[in-house]
């Protein structure tokens, strides 16, 4: 967006941790045996701590700390060898207790950073301010006349992360968030279901004019769940903001909430309604008090992450490095595009071409369907079978992609779709020669103007031997035998 | 029948097959349902009898062994009403939780009743145990055991009342800035505070967080060893809980304790204007006593003590806001019943927190205010600095003093509605009780005499952090051979 106008993008990133019990009691944190929480009855995974019963007391869960250190470390933060709980307070029927209890002026982990790749192929480093630990509040189902409590979720265990005012566009805000999406699934800290708000986002956006310094004032978007909705979200506001200084006005600060049917965004709150949460720190719990060796030995049980995976990619196989990231960046897709690739060497030739089969023809098919690669319709031991055929040169590659449609749609094995339609790629010169000599015997003219120069004319002769063996020439063998006997 | 015996005293009853623990148990029932001090707020009397017939059991079986499985086998106690015991209701003296029935029942209560204590109900208090008179119960006040017109001293009003007029062998309170020390001293009872972190807080209705503390009120030292044997010790559900060593309080007390070169440091401090002249009498000649016996007595000073009263106000008061927001009406609680009454959230608030009595009210205003963003640094920070001073102040002392020796309040018990028209004179109540408090040190309250009025008046002896075995070895002795001995 070339306009006088630049935005400022902030973006506070809630993780649910994927503890077995919640951060503050011993009650179930997430559902049992891979039910989803709205399979859950309400109000089942829930102790005494949890429903704030007057005497009960929190007492923290190791593992969340373990979790928070991991993310913590995997972005690059400091981590504090103490930290402090505190109490955030206000009343609402789904906060319990009338605080939340979370952590303030001394957070877990600070002074992190991310890098993140752009189209483009540039990469930009995003500061990560600080990560800290929180307890989530539970959920209000509002019905006709009243309203009902569902504590489910109160004390499940979240990290926030937030960033530096860092990202200028919608596509760093979101390639920022997708790259800290792969780093805490890949650390296996979070289960990465979006649909349930497992990683939440609050976008701070502001505007300015190009060369002013002073960031403008900023509105905070609430509660955005899905990668596609934060990019509408803040091009949205970005526009807003634009508009209103544009015409004279002043951008007030606020906090907006994101109504996805209609693409906008609407004000919930200003500053003047804003809470006072009168923190204090938490008498209840004694200050987090961590010790080098410890952080230190989470710091050596951390799996490869997605950069060193990508890096990893890009020298094995030649991947661009935006195909790379794009690869690596869900976890469950660079072990699907690993799986297609297993026991068939490392040839970069090959690595390549399945990358793009994936990242070109089957995410199409996935991004029609609205599914993620656990949803494929085609598996990695059929894409496994389809890049066998591309090694031994008896598919093309434009073959291939129809062969992975083809399954996509109908079903059935890479074997019969190979024979039903006849993918059969000719590479032999006997077969090829024929139709390129009546080819150039039918277009004197092309032959004359080729060989007086005009090369580009070879497009046409390879176009139309292509037609005539139905797409099914070697491409590569098509185009040197055409050369061959243009030269005469 | 059993005015004054010791828990020793009534197990060796036991024994002898003189007195099993259901004639006891259905004998303080009869008591409390015949007395007229407001004491008990509800009893549990199923349970306890069923306690009471399995202890019985047990010693008929076991005999003299079943006490070291048990030490408190048979005895019946009363509880505190701000510590939950499971399917019992539990008020906190609050209109706010008149009909709350806990799912759980408080560490310190599991541990007695584990120990084989008899729970005879739930014992009056001043509501969310903010105050020292009894005077802000929910459900009226608390009666003084020998002195109908006189207050029992609070929080622990209930607590206190029950074990001075014997409608329990012991029982249990809480201390946030007093609360269980001063009432023993109105009541001639002993109380003690143990140190911070001594007792699990699990199942204690908060009211200030970093002060509350459990702690036994009894009819002498040697029983309060013993409760506070058991209910000592580290506890998972509450990370408060300290992980030191427990003790061997009772142990102990068998041990012939010498007065001699013990070092017994007098705060100048604390002996306050308007300290009422019997009261601060009765202290010096005890201090005498003690001299006379080898003790050493060193003037010391504690030069924060003078912002004791206003730092905690500050600190309680702040966690106080904090800890009461929970009683929303939403979960538990009085509630208003349809939308007609509340049709959305803050006029529901509105109408549930009205609940609340004048001086709770106060508290979670004055807290509100201080923990609010703008005035945070200058009072609930400043107060949390001027807390480690005074902490400071008595590592300092310790360093050259075995103890430290005080009266326990400017007075001895009041009469009802002096000090209710004026909430700062009551606060003042707890002037020589709060620092220890906000220290977090151990306390205890023990009878040194009485006024013109046969009013009782307490002596309070503090120890360093973790040194209840020193604390109540001395107490012990003090009550044995000086106040016994006068």
């Amino acid at each position: 967006m070339q306009s006088e106008f630049e935005a400022v993008i902030g973006l506070e990133v809630h993780v649910q941790l994927a503890t077995e019990s919640k951060v503050f009691s011993r009650a179930r944190s997430r559902p049992e045996g891979g039910r989803s929480v709205g399979e859950e009855l309400v109000n089942m995974n829930t102790s005494p701590v949890d429903t704030a019963q007057p005497g009960t007391l929190p007492v923290l869960n190791k593992k969340v700390v373990e979790f928070a250190i991991k993310a913590g470390l995997a972005t690059g933060c400091e981590i504090r060898p103490k930290s402090v709980f505190s109490r955030k307070h206000y009343f609402y029927p789904d906060l319990p207790k009338g605080y939340q209890i979370s952590q303030y002026d001394l957070p877990i982990c600070e002074h992190g950073k991310l890098e993140i790749e752009l189209k483009n192929g540039e990469s930009k480093t995003i500061t990560i301010q600080r990560i800290h630990i929180e307890e989530d509040a539970g959920k209000n189902l509002h019905m006709s006349g009243y309203s009902l409590v569902n504590l489910n979720r109160a004390g499940v265990p979240l990290i926030e992360v937030v960033s530096g005012p860092d990202m200028r566009s919608s596509e760093e805000a979101v390639a920022y968030l997708k790259s800290l999406y792969a780093i805490v699934t890949y650390l296996g800290v979070c289960d990465g279901n979006l649909q349930e708000g497992n990683f939440r986002c609050d976008a701070n956006v502001s505007v300015r004019k190009r060369g002013v310094e002073k960031f403008g004032t900023r509105a905070e978007i609430k509660n955005v769940n899905s990668f596609r909705f934060v990019e509408k979200a803040i091009d949205y506001e970005i526009l807003r903001q634009i508009e209103v200084v544009k015409s004279g006005g002043t951008v007030i600060q606020e906090t907006r909430g994101f109504d996805s049917a209609k693409g906008q965004t609407f004000s919930m709150r200003s500053k003047e309604e804003a809470h006072d949460y009168r923190y204090f720190p938490d008498p209840d719990l004694p200050p987090l008090i961590l010790k080098k060796a410890q952080i230190e030995s989470i710091r050596g049980s951390l799996p490869e992450l997605p950069q060193a995976k990508r890096d990893r990619f890009i020298s094995l196989y030649d991947l661009s490095k935006y195909d790379a990231t794009v690869l690596t960046q869900d976890k469950k897709l660079s072990e699907y595009y690993e799986e297609s690739l297993g026991g068939i060497g490392n040839s970069k030739e090959l690595g390549k071409k399945v990358a793009n089969l994936i990242t070109s023809e089957l995410a199409r098919l996935l991004n029609d369907a609205d599914l993620d690669i656990t949803g494929s319709k085609v598996s990695a031991k059929q894409i496994r079978e389809i890049a066998k055929l591309l090694s031994d040169d008896s598919v093309s590659f434009s073959m291939a992609k129809q062969i992975i449609t083809i399954l996509w749609t109908e079903g059935g094995d890479v074997s019969s779709v190979v024979e039903k339609h006849g993918f059969k790629q000719m590479s032999d010169t006997s077969s090829l020669e024929p139709i390129i000599d009546k080819i150039i015997a039918e277009n004197e003219k092309n032959v004359q103007d080729y060989r007086a120069g005009k090369e580009k004319l070879i497009g046409f002769f390879v176009g139309q031997a292509m037609k005539a063996t139905g797409g099914k020439a070697n491409p590569g063998m098509l185009q040197d035998l055409v050369k061959k006997k243009l030269k005469g | 029948m059993n005015q004054n015996h010791s828990i020793a005293k009534l197990q060796k009853d036991f024994i002898a097959k003189k007195l099993s623990s259901t004639e006891l148990t259905k004998d303080y029932f009869k008591k409390i349902k015949a007395s007229k001090t407001n004491a008990y707020l509800a009893l549990c009397e199923e349970r306890a009898l069923k306690q009471a017939k399995t202890a019985d059991e047990i010693i008929a079986r076991d005999g003299e062994r079943s006490f070291e499985k048990q030490p408190l086998l048979g005895i019946p106690l009363g509880i505190k009403d701000v510590l939950t015991m499971d399917g019992v209701v539990t008020t906190c003296g609050s209109k706010m939780l008149e009909n709350y029935v806990p799912p759980f029942t408080a560490t310190a209560v599991i541990r007695l009743e584990n120990a084989g204590a008899v729970s005879l109900g739930k014992l009056n208090m001043d509501e969310f145990a903010m105050g020292s008179s009894n005077e802000n119960s929910a459900f009226g006040p608390v009666i003084h055991p020998t002195h109908p017109d006189r207050v029992p001293g609070g929080s622990s009003g209930g607590s206190a009342t029950s074990v001075g007029a014997d409608l329990c062998v012991a029982s249990l309170g809480t201390d946030t800035g007093g609360s269980i020390r001063l009432p023993a001293s109105f009541t001639g009872i002993v109380g003690l505070k143990p140190t911070y972190g001594r007792i699990s807080r699990y199942g204690l209705i908060a009211f200030a967080s970093s002060l509350d503390q459990i702690g036994p009120m009894t009819k002498n030292v040697d029983d309060a060893a013993r409760l506070l044997q058991v209910m000592s010790g580290a506890d998972e559900m509450d990370a408060t809980c300290a992980p030191n060593s427990v003790g061997n309080y009772l142990g102990k007390l068998k041990d012939k304790w010498s007065w001699s070169g013990v070092r017994i440091g007098i705060p100048k401090e604390y002996f306050v204007d308007g300290m009422q002249m019997e009261v601060e009498a009765s202290v010096r000649e005890s201090l005498k006593k003690l001299e006379s016996l080898g003790a050493k007595l060193v003037d010391i000073s504690l030069p924060h003590s003078k912002y004791a009263v206003a730092t905690y106000y500050l600190v309680s008061a702040s966690e106080a806001s904090s800890n009461l927001a929970r009683f929303d009406g939403v979960r538990y609680g009085v509630r208003p019943q349809s939308a007609v009454e509340a049709p959305d959230p803050m006029s529901f608030y509105k109408r549930v927190r009205a609940n609340f009595g004048p001086e709770v009210k106060r508290r979670i205003l004055l807290g509100t205010f201080a923990l609010a963003s703008g005035y945070y640094d200058a009072y609930y920070k400043r107060a949390c600095q001027v807390r480690r001073l005074m902490k400071n102040d008595f590592d300092e002392a310790f360093k050259s003093v075995d103890l430290i020796a005080s009266a326990v309040g400017p007075t001895t018990a009041f009469k009802f509605g002096e000090k209710s028209s004026n909430p700062l004179q009551a606060y003042l109540m707890d002037i020589l009780t709060i620092p220890a408090s906000l220290a977090g040190l151990p306390g205890i309250s023990v009878p040194c005499g009485v006024d013109a009025e046969k009013l009782p008046i307490g002596i309070q002896f503090l120890a360093p952090h973790f040194e209840e075995e020193r604390l109540l070895q001395a107490a012990h002795s003090f009550e044995t051979e000086v106040y016994h001995a006068i």
